[in-house]
This record gives structure tokens, sequence and C-alpha cells, in this order.
């Protein structure tokens, strides 16, 4: 499905990821750790294409994407949810979600979605601005599945969001996977929420992958170790 | 304002307001074009009143050819120059900013110069194709005259035509803006572009087709403008002043208030003119704008949401 070699992101003259390799299946789901700082949020938005790589390539479902601009990469399947939910917050809730339909050229959106979250339903004519942090959280999530992606990538979805609402994202995530053919690549901090979400875990450390584990072989212990600085 | 009865009074300002309405309509048009231009990709387009004067020109050009070739068609031919001032000054649009503007997005200040390097360029085109005369349409019988409201007003009916074709305008971008994808995908980008890509919208080609209908509009607003005035290579350069006025004012973000910052700028000077020479009327205009903005800096109407 996802085909990452050799992928290099520098900011300037500074290399910040430096030559990752990895690979994600249809219907994984997986979890990149790290502490702050140390390339999560870049990988992602290079993975997007928000930033241009400097090296090594992107491939989806056999499709070279690394030289594609971010729309080019939605339409061929990727979403991306990012760190601090970057909603529009003039936008309805409902408008939101219209902005990922133009990819998928749905008309209306789906029901499965505000099944998902009923909340937004609920909130569909209010501005995207003025909903708490945890319902922006789904909101993006939202304006990100109705692209009907192949890899759904989400930068720290949990980032300042109360431990109840984690629970309920798990839960979310883990129903999609019920749902849908669908590849997830998630960047946490929290262990608790990637051990009830993932299937595979990487800890990133300054732009390496530096450990590699499948969920029920995990060692809790040792990447809490990663984690703490 | 000695000398003058209150009845009279009141028929001045009714008539100035009437003949303010003109004004408006073109300055409401013209800043239409460019507060959606600057909001979409935050560029001043400094050329903007150059695509004014295109669609005066293009206006003028088919008076002429319909003269020459059509008189039978001259009561008509007026309806079809907007539809094609629009198109003309749309195309042009289109075609600055896929060769110029897109390449300096990232530099504000460059835009800035290019639009107005632009600006110089096409009044010169304008000089050499048209003369340095300025040049009028022959408007159609239906569109002179005045329709006498009481025997002291007159309501003129170029005017009326200029209001009813703005306010179909005005609604069109309205719709365009608020009801339609397009008008979603656009207002998504003024907010967050790089979000934008990233949820699938193309933002490059949103740019250039918002680009082209500012431009559009902008012809539109020419082609009113040949029922107000004649058409020079300079045309351009005196309205633009008066739009950023509106603009600024208005707020750039806010198209309700760019309506009401174009009605009360156009009438302050139309009334003003009846009493005070023309340009101490905009001196005048100008100072309270000021003086308003020291107070209100984000313009009449700031959007309130918070970030
Ligand atoms: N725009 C930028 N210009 C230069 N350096 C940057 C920029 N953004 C991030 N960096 C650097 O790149 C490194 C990785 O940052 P990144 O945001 O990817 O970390 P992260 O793992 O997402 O952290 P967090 O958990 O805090 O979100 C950091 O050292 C950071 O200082
Ligand atoms: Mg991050």
């Amino acid at each position: 499905m996802l085909d990452v070699a050799n992928l290099k992101v520098s900011y300037g003259q500074s290399e910040v990821i430096h030559g990752l390799n990895f690979t994600a299946k249809k219907n994984e789901t997986l979890a990149v750790m790290g502490r702050n700082g140390m390339g999560k949020t870049t990988l992602f938005k290079s993975l997007i294409g928000v930033l241009p790589l400097s090296g090594g390539s992107i491939h989806i479902d056999g499709t070279d994407i690394s030289k594609c601009e971010s729309y080019q990469r939605v339409e061929n399947g990727v979403a991306y949810v990012p760190q601090g939910r970057m909603i529009f917050p003039n936008l309805t809730v409902q408008e939101n979600i219209e902005t990922g339909m133009g990819v998928s050229k749905l008309k209306a959106i789906p029901d499965d979605i505000y099944a998902l979250f009923p909340v937004l339903h609920e909130m569909r004519h209010r501005k995207g601005g003025n909903l708490s942090g945890g319902q922006q959280q789904q909101l993006a999530i939202a304006r990100a599945l109705v692209t009907n992606p192949k890899v759904l990538l989400l930068d720290e979805p949990t980032e300042g969001i109360q431990p109840s609402i984690i629970k309920d994202i798990a839960n979310v995530l883990n129903e999609i996977k019920k749902m849908r053919d669908i590849t997830i690549i998630v960047s946490e901090q929290v262990l608790s929420f990637t051990m009830a979400v993932a299937d595979r875990i990487i800890v990133i450390d300054k732009g390496n992958f530096i450990h590699e584990d499948l969920r029920d072989d995990v060692d809790t212990d040792k990447i809490k170790g990663y984690l703490s600085v | 304002m000695g000398g003058y009865s209150y009845g009279e009074l009141g028929a001045i300002f009714a008539m100035q307001g009437f003949s303010g309405i003109s004004l408006f309509s073109v300055l409401l048009l013209m800043a239409l074009g460019l507060a959606i231009i600057f909001g979409q990709m935050g560029v001043i387009n400094m050329a903007h009143g150059e695509f004014m004067a295109v669609g005066a020109y293009t206006t003028y050009l088919m008076s002429s050819l319909t003269e020459s070739f059509f008189p039978a068609f001259l009561p008509y031919y007026f309806i079809l120059s907007i539809a094609l001032a629009f198109i003309v000054a749309g195309a042009m649009g289109y075609l600055a900013e896929y060769v110029l503007i897109r390449h300096l997005y990232s530099r504000p200040l460059d835009t800035l110069l290019a639009t107005w390097g632009l600006s110089l360029i096409m009044q010169q085109s304008f000089r050499s194709i048209f003369g340095a005369r300025e040049v009028s349409p022959t408007l159609p019988e239906w569109l002179l005259g005045a329709y006498p409201a009481t025997d002291m007003i007159d309501i003129p009916i170029n005017g009326l035509f200029v209001l009813g074709l703005t306010i179909v305008v005005t609604l069109g971008v309205f719709y365009l803006m608020f009801k339609s994808s397009w008008g979603l995908r656009v207002r998504a980008t003024t907010q967050n572009r790089v979000m934008s890509g990233a949820v699938g919208i193309n933002t490059k080609k949103i740019d250039r087709f918002t680009f082209a209908l500012g431009c559009g509009i902008a012809g539109i607003a020419g082609a009113a403008f040949t029922t107000i005035a004649s058409t020079g290579p300079t045309t351009g350069t005196l309205y633009i002043v008066d739009t950023f006025m509106v603009v600024v004012f208005g707020g750039a973000a806010s198209l309700f208030g760019t309506i009401a910052s174009a009605f009360s700028i156009a009438q302050a000077q139309s009334i003003l003119e009846f009493f005070i020479s023309g340009s101490m009327a905009k001196v005048f205009t100008l100072l309270v704008l000021v003086l308003i903005l020291m107070f209100k800096p984000e313009g009449l109407f700031a959007s309130k949401v918070r970030r």
C-alpha cells in the first residue's frame, strides 16, 4: 500500500529526516512514536506534500507520488489530519467537511460520517472555529475521511485532549478500520492510545527509526524509556 | 448651506444621491473584484483600473462596430458588450495571472511592482491602439434621459440601469462565493492555503480563476462606466484610488463591508460635490475616512470569529 524509501527532509541546510524506510500494508495501523522535536510532524508533512522531499521516494499502490503536489496526493488516496487540527475556522462544520468532498465527488455528506461523529451533526451549522479542541479533532478526521483515502495520516490526534475523549478517538479509529479498507499512520506520544489502536509501533529519534515492534510483542517499559527524556 | 430652502435641499440631496448611484455602482464592482483577488491570494492588483478600462474600450469597440456594420442592432449591443467586457477582461486577467503573477505569490512587494508595471504597459497599449483622446460609445436611446419622479427630482435612467446591473452581478458573486462548491474552495484557500491543498483542493487553479473573475468584474465595471463618463488611457488610474479607499474602509474580508463602504464614499462625494468643488469633496471624504480608520483600523466590518 504505502512504500517509503530512503526519505530525507530538510529545512534549508539542516536535514531533519535522515533516510527513513518503511512500508504499511492495507488494513494496517502503524504508530510512529517519539519525543518532542524528533521529526514526526516533519515526516507527516513530507508524506502529504506540504514539505518537499530532499531525497527518496513515496509510492502508494505502486504509483510514485513523491513529485506530486498535495492535492494530487489526496487524489491518489492520501488524507491528512495535521497536528493542531487546522480546521477552517470561518467555515461551518458542514462546509469544513465538504472541502474534502471535491476529490471524492461525493454530493452529500455520507451518513456513516455523522454516525461516527454525532456531535458534528448536531453542530453542523456552527463555525468550525467555535468548536472545542476535541470537537475540532473529530471534524479534522471527518474532513479527511470524506476524501475516501487509502492511507490516513494522523499527526498527534490526542494532543491537548482530555483522557475520556482520547478513548473516544481510539474507538472511532478502530471503528473506521472495521468499516473501510484503510491504512492508518498515526504519530503519538501517549502509549495507552497507541496500544489501543496500532498494529505496529515504530520509535523515531532525531529523524531516524530506532525501534520497531508489533503491538502484541511490545515491551511497554522499553517504549516508555524511549519516550521519556 | 445658506440660501437653499428645505424643499430645495431635499431635492438636491435626492438628485445628487441618484447621480451618486452610478459612481457607487462602478466603485462597488471595482471593489468587489479587487477584494476577491486580495482575499484569495493577498495580491493588490495595481492594474485593476486598467482591466476596467479594457471593459470600457470593449464597449466602445462594440459600439463602433455595430454602428458601421449592423446599425439596426444598436439598441441591443450594449447588453452584449457587458458580457463581452466580462469575457475579454477576464481572459486578460487569466493570462496575466498565468504569465506574470503566479510566479510572485510568495513576494507581496514584487506583485505590487509587477501589477503596477502591468498597468503602465496596458495604459501605453490603450494609447497606441485607441489614441490619447477620450472616447465614448454611442449609448442606445433607451439608456438616455431621465425619469421625472417629482417636478424637482429627475432620476437618470442610465443610473438605474447600472444599479440594476450591479445588483445582479453582486448577487451572482454572493451566490458563487457562498453557495457554490467553487466558492467553498475559494473561502477555504483564503483561510488556509496549505491545508486546502492537503484536503485535495487545487489551489493554483482556484487562484487563476479567482484572478480572472476579479478582472472580469472590473470589465463589467468598465462597461457600466461608459454610461457616466468617457474613456481615456488613464481612466483606470483615476478610479483605482477610490477603489482602494472602498476596500480599505470596508475591511477587505467582508463583502457587506465593501457594499456599505462603496455606498458611503460614493454618496459622500456626490452630495458634497454639489456644495464644494470636486477635489475638495474628495479631500473631505478622505479626511473623514482616515479619522474613522484611526478608530477602527480593521475597517468597518471585520469578521467576528475566534481563530
Ligand atoms: N519550519 C522549520 N524550520 C526549521 N526547523 C524546523 C522547522 N519545523 C521544525 N523544525 C525542526 O525540525 C525538528 C523536528 O520537528 P517536528 O515538528 O517534526 O517534531 P515533532 O516530532 O513533530 O515534535 P512535536 O512532538 O513537538 O510535535 C525539530 O528539531 C524542529 O526544531
Ligand atoms: Mg509534531
